[in-house]
């Protein structure tokens, strides 16, 4: 028996210790030239991987390899006890009530597509109107605009407020009881603002509506607990949560799950299958057809025991920390104006800003040069921009392993591109 | 720094110069062919304006924001085109194309400016950027002709 017990059984909690956690993440000491060191703060678009996570991933496929829910050999069954294993830490991570409420996909995006396929498609009707805010990325937004095309849904948006918050008045007004789904961010991946779930939810649940959260930005920087937030679904993604990428999650309540229709049809899906018809199976498995990603479940279970023995409020405070840090240091440089929230209580840690007179493309450019990176454009989130009035923004976005320093850096390097850019157009 | 000499290989002076003072950004008079050029995942913007008197490019202009590269390449494309013909231009958006996949200058009469634009072939990222007003001042001239303007993007963001 090759370690099948390598996953620490008991989690224990660990001092938030920098200097280590930066220890455990290789990429960290690259650099990006010679003599510049890698400053990344690109963490909204996806995160580092810890050499938990990677040895995990060598692991399984050194040790384990096998396809999963079928055969009776030793490595079959390891993989699959490996994978359902994974499931479960997944499950305990959102305060999932039931393990096999904890579908996986290969992203958020999928995991939002599957409920708009797989739930709405059944359950909603012409006229019934689903509502998301203006500031969803496209992901949380084209499904149900497609969905809208399809099937002739209403869809209705909660509008973003000058400051990068959602006008929770007009919330108000829009969710009633024509409202059949609330389909919303915990966190704009453009701005950060944090949405006030706590006012949204019971909103629409008074009105016996449905509700998805879209957890990509929250559930890797801040603790999510699907009861206590009283929610049907959420979805998110390993990839930003030191996790590989290609594996997404959709927990949903078991009586949804098991009222849907599969969302693909195929192997591992089925219970029995004739020339005439076939059965589903049970939940999760009528929702994972062919053989899934099964090394990188694998992995990303690895990435939750990690995030989990730090603990969830302790990553959020130090995120807090770096972010407040950062809205006022990079307030202080001359020419930058800084979108969303000035508050660090409101904003995870995401800064989406601009340099006077200089396009955020060239901005990005010249950070690079300074081994920093960070994101330039839309965001996948153009109703924010519009809302803005900006065709684009430069975006800084932290996580477990960033420091002030960096952020200090950072500040340095905006001086420097404006004096290169400087005189204007 | 880390990589001067890249970063200048991007941004020579005459680019940034192009950037800060670009020519011909202004609105033409009866233009008789115009196409929009955008980049929505950069947030680059183009429109391109001509005026073409038999096979001639007699007035050009540009309007739009973006990065300096998108700017700059503009504002030295609507330098190369203007008082020459469609051909030529023609020809020049030809070079220009070759120039960005070869890494090597043009070398083309007239493109003395342009040709400080060859760094950008190293940055992948970026040719699309500098590439953006010459494959929209190939749309307006083929979709030229006095009566027919393009249907102008209003993606003005």
């Amino acid at each position: 028996m090759t370690g099948l017990n390598h996953a620490p059984s008991e989690t224990q909690r660990l001092p938030f210790d920098l200097a280590r956690i930066r220890r455990d993440f290789p990429i960290l000491k690259r650099e990006v030239a010679p003599g510049v060191p890698l400053i990344y703060l690109d963490n909204a678009a996806t995160s580092q991987k810890p050499v938990q996570v990677i040895a995990e991933l060598t692991r399984y496929y050194r040790d384990h390899n096998a396809n999963i829910h079928r055969g009776v050999h030793t490595l079959s069954v390891e993989s699959t006890e490996l994978y359902e294993a994974a499931r479960a830490k997944v499950a305990r991570f959102i305060n999932a009530p039931r393990t096999e409420e904890v579908i996986f996909t290969r992203n958020t995006t999928e995991s939002i597509n599957l409920v708009a396929h797989a739930w709405a498609r059944k359950f909603l009707a012409a006229g019934d109107e689903v509502v998301i805010s203006e500031i969803e990325h496209h992901s949380n937004i084209v499904p149900w605009q497609m969905l809208r095309d399809e099937r002739g849904i209403v869809l209705r948006y909660i509008p973003m407020l000058p400051d990068g918050t959602l006008d929770l008045e007009v919330a108000r007004k829009i969710i009633g009881p024509r409202t059949k789904l609330l389909a919303i961010t915990a966190m704009s991946n453009a701005l950060g603002s944090i949405v006030p779930l706590e006012v949204l939810v019971p909103l629409a649940k008074a009105h016996g509506a449905t509700v998805l959260v879209d957890g990509a930005q929250s559930v890797p920087h801040m603790p999510v607990d699907v009861q206590a937030l009283d929610i049907d679904f959420l979805a998110f993604s390993s990839h930003k949560m030191l996790g590989p990428t290609g594996i997404g999650i959709l927990w949903g309540k078991m009586a949804l799950l098991e009222a849907m229709d599969p969302f693909m049809g195929g192997g591992d899906m089925i219970l029995t299958v004739s020339m005439d018809r076939s059965t589903w199976a049970d939940v999760p498995a009528k929702f994972e057809a062919g053989t899934p990603n099964v090394a990188d479940a694998i992995a990303f279970g690895a990435a939750i025991d990690y995030l989990d023995a730090l603990g969830m409020d302790a990553v959020r405070a130090h995120e807090r920390e770096v972010t407040d840090y950062a809205l006022r240091r990079l307030s202080d440089v001359p020419g930058v104006s800084i979108f969303g929230p000035m508050d660090a209580d409101l904003r995870g840690g995401v800064i989406s800003f601009e340099l006077e007179d200089v396009h955020p493309h060239d901005i990005g450019q010249v950070l690079d040069t300074y081994g920093i990176a960070i994101r330039t454009g839309h965001h996948c989130a153009q109703p924010v921009m519009s809302a803005l009035n900006v065709p684009a923004t430069a975006r800084a976005s932290f996580y477990i392993y960033n420091t002030t320093e960096e952020v200090e850096q950072l500040a340095s390097a905006l001086q420097a591109v404006s004096k290169f850019f400087g005189g204007g157009r | 720094m880390s990589d001067a000499g890249l970063m200048e290989d991007l941004y020579r002076e005459i680019i940034l110069d192009h950037y800060r003072q670009p020519r011909n950004r202004h609105a033409v008079d009866s233009p008789t062919c115009s196409a929009d050029g955008s980049n929505p995942l950069c947030g680059d913007q183009v429109t391109v304006s001509v005026v073409v008197d038999g096979d001639r490019i007699t007035d050009i202009g540009f309007a739009g924001n973006g990065c300096s590269i998108s700017q700059a390449s503009s504002s030295m494309m609507t330098q190369y085109v203007r008082g020459r013909t469609v051909a030529e231009a023609r020809a020049g958006v030809g070079a220009f194309q070759q120039m960005m996949t070869t890494g090597e200058v043009a070398g083309l009469e007239g493109f003395d400016d342009i040709d400080a634009l060859v760094g950008v072939a190293k940055f992948p990222a970026r040719v699309k950027c500098a590439s953006l007003a010459w494959k929209t001042l190939e749309q307006a001239l083929n979709e030229g002709g006095a009566a027919t303007p393009v249907t102008t993007d209003e993606r003005s963001a």
